[in-house]
């Protein structure tokens, strides 16, 4: 079991919240993320999956229960400490939440010039991710001017760049097509065998029971987690299905390089692997 | 956080912030236009403080009798003589007195025809360490006529009116500065309003306030520092003009601008103090509001 012993990353007791003096859309949540782990986030919509990552990534205060984040209790930790704390999350917003005005290459830099790295440094990082997630002919474009999918990545790669121990993910595949879906879930599993922390919400059932991790559901603000539905079949079976459209890719990829004898702007190129720029 | 190079809210392109130069400008320009006023008024304080000051006036009343007239003018001068405080005096002849008098009597009027008293100007060696009250009191002791004008009530009034003036002058540039700092908190409250959702996302991945507050100061500052030199620009000129135009007139009741190093500087400054204001203002502006953020 990879990171038990690092502990808890995040820790929730009889967490309650309600907006304003309306109902509590989250009733005595409880749960703990040890280092490390896979979580799917499940429920209808409504249930409160938005609003439980909110609290996760510090959007939000609980109107009561515990929340305590690599350790810190949320309701003790000092405002100017919180930023500390927020640098460790990624967070994949369900409506990306880019910034439109700043280029590709400036929204995914934005996590490390906010924590002051080097200019030089970011330029390598940002690069080098970018080159991966397959937007670097997109440098230079506004959000505006790409895809979904494009928008997506970006979002992501925005969220993953500067390496965090948590990584919270609304509806990462709800905009992009199922080849798509399969390529950031590889990238999330991949961020996870290097030890970061993820949840991931979703719509996605086939996803969920497919890749076979542990999934908290929420039921009209109740939460009850399940083990890993153990659908080894099934994950196979759609591990299969990413490596046979991964590889079906690379034929098309090297068919066109052989036809165009230049790099095409998409993503179906290979991917490096991720270590090489984590 | 002073010089944000690369800013990451797309503040230069706010349109609402495209009049805070102008307004700034204008404000400058009032503020050049009160500190002149400043400057000018402490500068006829002085001329008149040195002009005047320093010296008496000894003045003997007329009696019917010019022999006794005569003698007081003898018994004062021997006062004054006798005096180790004073450097100088002068009796005022008959007919300076009567050139001073001309505009009001008239050229036909005689020193005869008028019971005129006597005045003496006198000059002082230390205005501070002069005993005043002993010397007057010493005067009349031996003269009862004589009387001692040494300006001060007179000239006490002047100051306190020019004073009071300043102190006008003085709390129209408050007012300037607190208008400046209300449409800087405006300028950058509608800024927070616009830029909600960037700032949210900024906040989100970790961005300290003082972070994206500096965005918000560094962008104030220069809006500040444009307008300060644009009013500068228009109220150096007005200035001069006026200044121009109060030399033209002999005599001038005014002293002339001219204005030496340390005026220059203190106009320099202003919009240096300006860029600095709009700084803070937005800065803390941007901060109480983040504040209010988780």
């Amino acid at each position: 079991m990879p990171g038990l012993s690092k502990g808890n990353i995040a820790r929730f007791e009889n967490v309650g919240l309600r907006y304003g003096l309306g109902p509590e859309v989250l009733r005595d949540v409880t749960f703990s993320l040890q280092s490390g782990s896979f979580h799917f986030l499940v429920g209808e919509s409504g249930a409160g999956k938005s609003s439980l990552l909110k609290l996760m990534y510090l959007a939000l205060k609980p109107s009561r229960g515990l929340i305590s984040l690599f350790g810190s209790d949320i309701a003790t930790t000092p405002r100017p400490a919180l930023p500390a704390l927020r640098r460790q999350i990624g967070v994949v917003f369900q409506e990306f939440r880019l910034l439109e005005h700043l280029s590709t290459f400036d929204n995914v830099a934005l996590p490390l010039r906010v924590a002051g790295v080097k200019e030089s440094d970011v330029n390598r990082h940002v690069t080098e991710l970018l080159e991966w997630v397959g937007l670097k002919d997109h440098m230079k474009s506004r959000p505006p001017t790409l895809s979904g999918g494009q928008q997506q990545r970006v979002s992501i790669a925005r969220a993953v760049i500067a390496r965090p121990k948590l990584l919270l993910a609304d509806e990462p595949t709800g905009n992009v097509d199922d080849r798509m879906a399969l390529r950031l879930m590889h990238l999330f599993e991949e961020l996870n065998r290097l030890g970061t922390t993820i949840v991931v919400a979703t719509h996605n059932m086939a996803l969920v029971d497919s890749l076979g991790y542990p999934v908290m559901r929420l039921d009209a603000g109740a939460m009850s987690v399940a083990e890993g539905s153990g659908n080894k079949s099934a994950a196979r079976e759609w591990r299969e299905s990413r490596e046979s459209a991964q590889s079906e890719a690379r034929a098309q990829a090297r068919a066109r390089r052989e036809r165009l004898r230049a790099d095409t702007e998409d993503a179906d190129t290979d991917p490096p692997g991720i270590e090489n720029f984590l | 956080m002073l010089g944000v190079k690369r800013s990451d809210l797309p503040l230069d392109k706010d349109a609402h912030s495209r009049f805070l130069p102008w307004l700034v400008a204008f404000m400058v320009f009032l503020a050049v236009l009160a500190i002149g006023g400043i400057l000018v008024l402490n500068a006829t304080a002085q001329r008149w403080d040195q002009g005047v000051g320093g010296t008496l006036t000894v003045q003997i009343a007329a009696t019917e009798d010019a022999g006794k007239d005569q003698n007081n003018l003898q018994e004062v001068l021997n006062v004054i003589a006798a005096e180790a405080g004073i450097e100088r005096y002068l009796v005022i002849e008959e007919e300076r007195m009567m050139a001073l008098l001309e505009p009001w009597l008239g050229a036909s009027a005689k020193a005869g025809d008028l019971p005129l008293p006597k005045l003496i100007d006198v000059g002082l060696a230390d205005e501070a360490r002069f005993d005043l009250k002993g010397f007057t009191r010493k005067l009349q002791l031996r003269v009862p006529e004589a009387t001692v004008d040494d300006h001060r009530i007179w000239l006490q009034r002047l100051v306190n009116l020019i004073r009071t003036v300043e102190l006008i002058a003085l709390s129209i540039l408050v007012f300037i500065a607190l208008a400046t700092m209300g449409t800087v908190i405006f300028t950058t409250r509608t800024g927070l309003a616009v830029h909600k959702e960037a700032i949210e996302v900024l906040h989100l991945i970790g961005a300290q306030d003082s972070y994206i507050a500096g965005q918000f100061a560094g962008r104030a500052m220069m809006l500040g520092l444009k307008g300060g030199l644009m009013g500068l620009a228009l109220g150096l000129p007005a200035l001069l003009c006026v200044g121009y135009l109060a030399e033209s007139l002999e005599d001038a009741a005014l002293p002339n601008l001219s204005f030496g190093i340390f005026e220059w500087a203190l106009f320099a400054a202003i919009p240096i103090c300006v860029a600095l204001l709009a700084m803070t203002t937005a800065r803390s502006t941007v901060l109480r509001s983040l504040g209010r953020m988780l």
